[in-house]
């Protein structure tokens, strides 16, 4: 065992000695079952097929100290301003890992609640128990064990039965430099019951520029008939590490729509999985990926198809600039009882300079005999036609770069249902990059 | 105002233009005619910049400076104009967009202010109609799903707001039916001004008939094989450009325009 696979067992026996806050008894052993994993597993190394082309060492190489038992940090209300969105969105803040009630506006009851995980055990512990750390499997995953194994701070979001959310619930985890060298173990649930439809933001932003490491898992219940938007949105310090998975599973008749941003952190890896376990259900899985300097993006992405008569989509863009990395892994498994699925998946990566490189590998498998399912992946630099083009308009260099680049990202932005998010996201994906 | 000099340019090994002479002066219009692959489109786009082609021998002085010393961009920028035989989809971008950035740059280039959206706008509503064209256009990417007669029409529009010195149309006419070729014709005439100048790069004599032209001369093999005035497009129309074919020399046969 490494040292620092050694220090988050102290951690975590620290942790469990002071009670690990306010959680259940279930909970309790599902985390010790978890840190037992994660000492078995240690962190994933190149050898590991899914870590193949994103190595972790980085992360592995440092024991970040906890966060739960800190102060949460000192930012105000003006700081988080400009991350909002929209200011009348129920929203849980939290900083540095820790939940800060100042800054939120939980719902607490309705068709929508919005709590903090420790009022969460408190209001709504059957569904906790019911779905909480049950979604995400940790087996095979030392992120979510270790994540598992703190579980604590995050948000819980349910949308009740056949309730129709007017308005998108955001998420946001801030961290300035009162995170540096620490880790947050963010862990959230979020429940659409039967027939009900609603939106999740999730942000990671980055105030300061202190390496820290974020570890989160966000798990979704998707029930009979709902639909759930989903959209991350990752701007972390150009330091930070982060690791997030996000797992689904999904009732007949149901709609995941998931979006993941990233444009920040020094490694960024992000998992997004989801089960289509009932007929009739499904998955759009969409993403964009800008990145430059020396930063590392890689997105895995992993859709089950389980039941028959499911639909997926999944479009993924990539820019990448400077001297970065990008990883697109898409999985698509279609079981042998999927019959009549229906697959489409593409990645699509720009490359802005010689020294940016992407690895991307769509996957399909497919053990029904009766599926319609294509899958791609391009890697391709800026059209030489539209530049020229562009210059004979007196439009050139780094104006012309912008605009093909914002061009390149624009339709797949479009997906994003949640309006002042995607506005907000093509203003940042405009302004990204205008130095070339 | 333009003044060509034994132009001769490659597109890659293949030669293309075997020395071209050719003065234009403010307020005309030259026709360039000429067969497929005589060489003519290589030199519309030879003026724009383009980098698929060596300049190999040769002068080209636009108001009294080095054009071949100027980057597509800085042509544009002093007042040079093509509009494209094959206009390029920009999807994800608008018009709007796309030919405000392009009149901000030129304004710029000129130290002028740049239009702000509302300024744009205004003008906008005052060229739309010279193309006939509906305001939806431009709120669609930059030529992306048009038709072939809506990307002819959009390459006038952006030169009437972007207001060339000179203007290279370059088969402009070409896959347009009838009606939208009167429409373009009235745009590039409404454009016509003293101070400005016209090369009409064109297969057929039928856009003459609109926009009549001071000076016609073939093209062929890379050569100005004879220039006229007006008539010389209609003596053309009946009599094909057989009569004119200069001979191939050198590994240019099959080079196309």
């Amino acid at each position: 065992m490494s040292t620092q696979v050694a220090a988050y067992r102290t951690q975590y026996d620290a942790f469990a000695a002071n009670g690990g806050g306010a959680a259940p008894a279930w909970l309790r052993d599902v985390r010790r079952g978890a840190i037992a994993r994660f000492e078995q597993l240690g962190f994933p190394t190149p050898k590991n097929e899914d870590w193949h082309f994103t190595n972790a060492a980085p992360i592995a190489e440092q024991a970040f100290r906890p966060l739960y038992g800190a102060t949460a940090g000192a930012v105000t209300a003006d700081q988080l301003a400009p991350y909002r969105f929209a200011e009348s969105w129920p929203t849980v803040v939290f900083v540095n890992g820790r939940y800060r009630a100042d800054l939120s506006t939980l719902v607490g009851s309705g068709g929508v609640r919005v709590l903090d995980l420790a009022r969460a055990w408190r209001e709504m512990p059957a569904l906790l128990e019911t779905h909480l750390t049950r979604i995400a499997p940790y087996d095979a995953q030392a992120f979510t064990a270790l994540n598992t194994a703190f579980a604590q701070e995050g948000a819980a979001v349910v949308f009740a039965m056949d309730h129709s959310a007017e308005q998108p619930v955001h998420l946001l985890f801030v961290s300035d430099d009162g995170a540096a060298d620490g880790v947050a173990h963010v862990r959230n649930l979020i429940v659409a019951e039967r027939g009900a439809s609603g939106s999740v933001v999730e942000s990671y932003v980055g105030l300061g520029s202190a390496r820290h490491l974020t570890n989160a898992v966000t798990e979704l219940s998707v029930g009979d008939g709902a639909t759930l938007r989903h959209v991350k949105v990752q701007r972390e310090n150009a330091r930070a590490f982060h690791v997030h998975t996000v797992q689904a599973v999904q009732g007949r008749d149901s709609h995941f729509q998931s979006f993941s941003f990233a444009s920040g952190a020094a490694l960024s890896r992000t998992n997004i999985a989801t089960l289509l376990g009932g007929a009739g259900g499904g998955a759009t899985l969409n993403g964009l990926y800008m990145v430059d300097g020396e930063q590392h993006v890689d997105h895995q992405t992993r859709i089950e198809h389980l039941a028959p008569n499911c639909f997926s989509r999944e479009v993924y863009k990539g820019i990448l600039a400077g001297a970065s990395h990008g990883v697109f892994n898409g999985k698509v498994y279609v079981h042998h009882e999927a019959q009549k699925t229906d697959g489409k998946q593409t990645n699509a990566n720009l490359l802005l300079s010689e020294r940016a490189r992407v690895d991307t590998k769509p996957q399909l498998e497919i053990f029904a005999d009766d599926v319609k399912c294509t899958h791609g992946a391009t890697v391709g630099r800026l059209d030489e036609m539209a530049l020229f083009y562009l210059r004979t308009r007196g439009i050139a260099g780094a104006l012309a770069q912008r605009l093909l680049t914002h061009a390149f990202a624009a339709d797949v932005l479009d997906t994003i249902e949640v309006a002042e998010v995607r506005d907000g996201l093509e203003a940042l994906s405009r302004a990204r990059f205008a130095g070339g | 105002m333009l003044i060509i000099k034994d132009l001769a340019a490659n597109a890659g090994d293949r030669v293309i233009l075997r020395g071209i002479t050719l003065t234009v002066r403010p307020g005309e219009v030259h026709a360039i005619m000429g067969p497929n692959g005589s060489g003519k489109s290589t030199l519309a786009q030879v003026l724009a910049g383009h980098p698929a082609y060596t300049v190999t021998a040769g002068s080209i002085t636009y108001d009294g400076k080095d054009l071949l010393a100027m980057a597509p961009e800085e042509r544009a920028q002093a007042g040079l104009f093509l509009a494209f035989q094959y206009p390029v989809e920009i999807p994800g971008v608008t018009n709007a967009y796309f030919l405000r950035a392009a009149l901000n740059e030129l304004r710029k280039a000129r130290g002028q202010a740049e239009l702000d959206p509302m300024e744009f706008l205004d003008l906008m509503e005052r060229k739309l109609p010279m193309l006939d064209m509906d305001p939806a256009m431009m709120q669609r990417s930059v030529n992306a799903g048009f038709s072939g007669g809506e990307k002819k029409r959009n390459e006038i529009l952006q030169m009437a707001v972007l207001e060339p010195r000179l203007a290279i149309l370059d088969e402009t006419d070409s896959g347009l039916d009838i009606d939208a070729l009167r429409v373009v014709a009235q745009g590039v005439n409404a454009l016509r001004r003293p101070d400005n100048a016209t090369i009409v790069v064109t297969h057929y004599q039928r856009l003459l008939n609109y926009i009549v032209p001071d000076f016609v001369h073939v093209l062929s093999n890379g050569r100005i094989v004879k220039s006229g005035g007006k008539e010389l497009a209609l003596e053309l129309e009946a009599k094909g450009y057989d009569w004119l074919e200069a001979p191939a020399t050198g590994a240019a046969a099959g080079a196309r325009a």
